[in-house]
């Protein structure tokens, strides 16, 4: 993984999905967790194993591991399944969390600080706040993943190279920094404009 | 709690994707666990971590692997399911009494200290300044620890090489940026130069992170650098 040239892999990404929405998921998950039935499991691991596997290969793990690993995320996914809130996140946003979490545990040998895997269930927080409205909660999953790939390539390349550097090669801002050659804080100020841009393009789209 | 600063974008992000390093995601979790806004924020570039998820070609699986955890459902079919479920059982009650009790930890936190602040050991770095180290990897050479600092105290001044992330548990601080109450975090990077004061009437006590070690801007600073392992 050392020898690839940073943000290598963006070409690779597929740029249209099946017709199907995400919400058909969601709510295939939250009968999982109702009815525990088998039937329903295959159908989600069919679509999800191959993708968190993925996922696990491009952080830089060997195949037999990302095998492992892979198995262990769906396994949560069954095990799980009842702490899963369509109301707060897509399946995938779930499954996503659930596959980074058993991936940095296993690289660095340690626990990723979360801030409350019960905040899934809760469906928020009693107190009081102003803020991005919870209504706005649910907007993510009207978006479909052809429209995220579409909203990625309306970013700038080096915005977009950021991102994926992020959230698929698992770097930090100081090495993607090295890596580029780009100051510390250009990295960020990249991040920033992708993240608050993607945010607002699923808003518009919706 | 009224927190008035709260995460830069680029620093959710990171910690979303999982590409910080334990001791900036320690300070993070802490601070998204006191802060609604933050929460709702976190929740949204998670699902940009779902659809980058969703957007992948699919990588080729064991023809085994379904048949594996299919077999491993029916073995044990609802110890694991039981044992999680108690677990998060056990996990909701601790966080309703952590909020009954007012707890002055945050959650993430107390894994590594306990569940209060009057428990931790500290070490003295000079008169009215403490720390307490916490076991959190870090990236290049970077603090993970509490600070405890007594009232009119500064810190000296620095800059940094990395980012550098505090988050107020108790008391407040003023510097070039603004006043720091507790729940609020100073998301600092190399651009910033800044010298914390400490304008409370009881000690400020802090959660911080850096990824590289500060650089101070006077000789004093330099001299005390080494014995501080800043």
């Amino acid at each position: 993984m050392e020898n690839k040239p940073p943000g290598d892999d963006m070409d690779n990404v597929a740029v249209m999905q099946q017709p199907e929405g995400p919400q058909v998921w969601n709510s295939m998950l939250s009968d999982l967790a109702e009815t525990k039935d088998k039937a329903l499991y295959v159908k989600l691991f069919r679509h999800f194993a191959p993708k968190v596997k993925a996922y696990i290969i491009r952080l830089g793990l060997v195949e037999t591991t990302a095998e492992e690993l892979m198995q262990e995320t769906m396994l949560s996914v069954w095990r799980k399944a009842h702490l899963y809130n369509a109301s707060k996140a897509a399946a995938s946003t779930w499954i996503f969390t659930l596959a980074r979490n058993q991936s940095i545990d296993r690289m660095r040998k340690q626990k990723y600080p979360e801030y409350s895997l019960e905040a899934w269930q809760e469906g928020g927080h009693e107190e009081q706040h102003e803020g991005p409205g919870e209504e706005q909660d649910v907007c993510e999953q009207a978006v479909t993943s052809d429209r995220m790939a579409k909203v990625i390539s309306q970013l700038p390349e080096d915005q977009a190279q950021v991102i994926y550097m992020s959230f698929y090669e698992g770097r930090s801002h100081s090495d993607i920094s090295e890596r580029l050659g780009v100051p510390l804080g250009s990295v960020k100020s990249r991040i920033r404009l992708a993240s608050e841009k993607i945010k607002m393009m699923w808003r518009d789209d919706v | 709690m009224n927190i008035k600063h709260h995460l830069d974008e680029a620093t959710l992000v990171s910690y979303t994707a999982g590409s910080m390093s334990q001791a900036m995601a320690l300070v993070v979790a802490c601070h998204i666990s006191m802060c609604p806004v933050c929460r709702d924020r976190v929740h949204d570039s998670e699902a940009i971590g779902g659809m980058l998820l969703e957007s992948l070609n699919p990588a080729p699986v064991s023809d085994d692997s379904l048949a594996q955890i299919l077999a491993c459902l029916d073995e044990e079919p609802d110890l694991n399911t039981q044992l999680e479920a108690k677990r998060v059982e056990t996990s909701i009650a601790k966080n309703k009494q952590w909020l009954a009790t007012h707890s002055d930890i945050p959650r993430p936190l107390d894994d590594y200290i306990g569940d209060s602040l009057e428990n931790v050991e500290w070490k003295r770095i000079v008169p009215g300044v403490y720390y307490h180290d916490l076991p959190c990897k870090t990236e290049r050479r970077g603090a993970s620890r509490l600070l405890r600092i007594a009232p009119g105290k500064a810190m000296l001044p620095h800059s940094h090489d990395g980012n550098e992330l505090t988050l107020i548990l108790r008391g407040s601080y003023t510097d070039e940026i603004g006043r720091f109450t507790a729940g609020d975090i100073a998301d600092l990077d190399n651009e910033i130069q800044h010298q914390p004061l400490v304008d409370s009437s009881e000690d400020c006590i802090c959660l911080i992170a850096t990824d590289a070690p500060l650089k101070f801007s006077t000789l004093l600073g330099k001299i005390v650098q080494p014995m501080t392992g800043f």
